[in-house]
């Protein structure tokens, strides 16, 4: 990368900011400390725009763009908060809550999911839609963590976290729409997978899906605050 | 001005809502002002009245009769506050409905019982084949979700709901809380 960075101009929220060339709206927004809701999204891992929470308004199109990956230009005008994304961002996280078994009151990261956490941020007080009520597994063959896939929003934080921080991609998604769900190496159990046992995806999962089993409770939120440390020292050695 | 007529309901929940209710401890004698208890399993009343102003209702649909009940509340009742999670999601008891009814009867009328293992078809109503929350049946007012709604979130909500002063639910509870 050259150092003369190249700077853009662009207004969000009617602040107007400056951005660095390739920088995500996301990015210059969080810089400007202008909250974008997310869930997929964490810093220290690849962007994949999965979740659709951190869509936004351009001014002069008519198609909503992820703020996680979508990259900023000169003159751009972002709205992050109006009332049709606020209505897009309800209905995205009322079917996430319906489209699993989601029990807030007995799940082992209730009082710390970051679902629990946006829905009542957006104002969710109750599932418009049918929940589905799927019949999905827990497996817990690991000796130390357990995944249920009642809880899984299907972030990939998990996959992601496993390739790309511990490098040994382990975690991956099976099937399609409706019926993906992670699994590990080739849909093996957990415990018998080529599994490092390094605890990473615990504690990048957003919800109650990936879980250590000595640590369950309001006393164990978990700690995702790992990775851009990592990945800063990483990059300084 | 004449008081209101508050009435609680308990379907398929575990009474933990009406619980935090009374954990509204002295605050209770306050909302006495504005309102009167008309209905409810901590009154001896039997049958819901006619004429309800707001009426509180603990847990999901789960039996028939859950379902005659809420539909008769909803009808004589001007205000239908879902209360805590169950009646608001299903909760806990919409934690069989990945098994269905049969699953659980047999689980714990024949698997697990030592004596007399039969499921009970008198007297107790049929289940329904999933357990619901109380709006995909009526039209609901006023969620409260919380397992249960804390008491402060009570009286704020009921303070507010009896006053008519405004009310902001997302701000004192969520789910699980």
């Amino acid at each position: 990368m050259s150092d003369a960075v190249e700077v853009k101009t662009l207004i969000i929220d009617e602040q107007e900011v400056s951005a660095r060339r390739g920088q995500t709206i996301l990015d210059v927004a969080r810089e400007n400390d202008i909250n974008i809701p997310t869930l997929c999204h964490l810093e220290g891992l690849s962007d994949v725009g999965a979740c659709r929470l951190c869509l936004v308004e351009i001014k002069g199109s008519n198609k909503l763009l992820p703020a996680c990956v979508a990259t900023v230009f000169e003159g751009m005008e972002v709205s992050t908060n109006t009332e049709r994304l606020q209505k897009h961002r309800r209905m995205i996280l009322e079917m996430l809550f319906a489209e699993r078994n989601h029990i807030c009151a007995v799940c082992v990261s209730n009082g710390h999911c970051e679902l629990q956490t946006m829905g009542q941020e957006q104002g969710l007080t109750h599932i418009r839609l049918p929940y589905r009520n799927p019949s999905l597994n827990v497996d817990a063959s690991h000796e130390r963590f357990t995944v249920d896939h009642n809880r899984c929003i299907l972030c990939t934080r998990c996959v992601r976290a496993c390739a790309e921080i511990e490098g040994a991609h382990v975690w991956d998604v099976m099937g399609r729409g409706i019926n993906s769900i992670v699994i590990t190496d080739l849909h093996e159990e957990w415990g018998s997978s080529t599994c490092t046992r390094c605890g990473k995806c615990v504690q990048v999962c957003p919800t109650g899906a990936l879980f250590d089993k000595s640590k369950v409770g309001t006393d164990h939120p978990k700690n995702p605050d790992f990775l851009p440390y990592l990945n800063l020292m990483r990059e300084a050695q | 001005m004449s008081k209101l007529k508050l009435a609680t309901v308990w379907l398929d929940g575990c009474s933990g809502c009406h619980m935090s209710f009374l954990d509204m401890d002295e605050r209770l004698l306050e909302l006495a002002e504005f309102v009167d208890v008309v209905y409810s399993p901590i009154v001896d009343t039997k049958v819901f009245p006619d004429e309800v102003d707001i009426a509180l209702v603990e847990g999901a649909v789960a039996s028939v009769d859950d379902e005659i009940k809420i539909k008769k509340i909803r009808a004589h009742s001007k205000m239908v506050v879902a209360m805590g999670d169950c009646a608001v999601a299903g909760n806990v008891p919409s934690m069989r409905n990945p098994f269905g009814p049969e699953a659980i009867l047999e689980r714990a009328y024949i698997e697990n019982a030592t004596l007399q293992q039969q499921i009970p078809c008198v007297v107790v109503p049929k289940l329904l084949k999933v357990v619901r929350p109380i709006h995909e049946f009526v039209k609901v007012d006023v969620f409260l979700p919380g397992c249960p709604p804390s008491a402060e979130t009570f009286h704020t909500a009921l303070t507010a709901l009896v006053t008519g002063g405004p009310l902001d639910i997302s701000a004192l509870t969520r789910f699980g809380a």
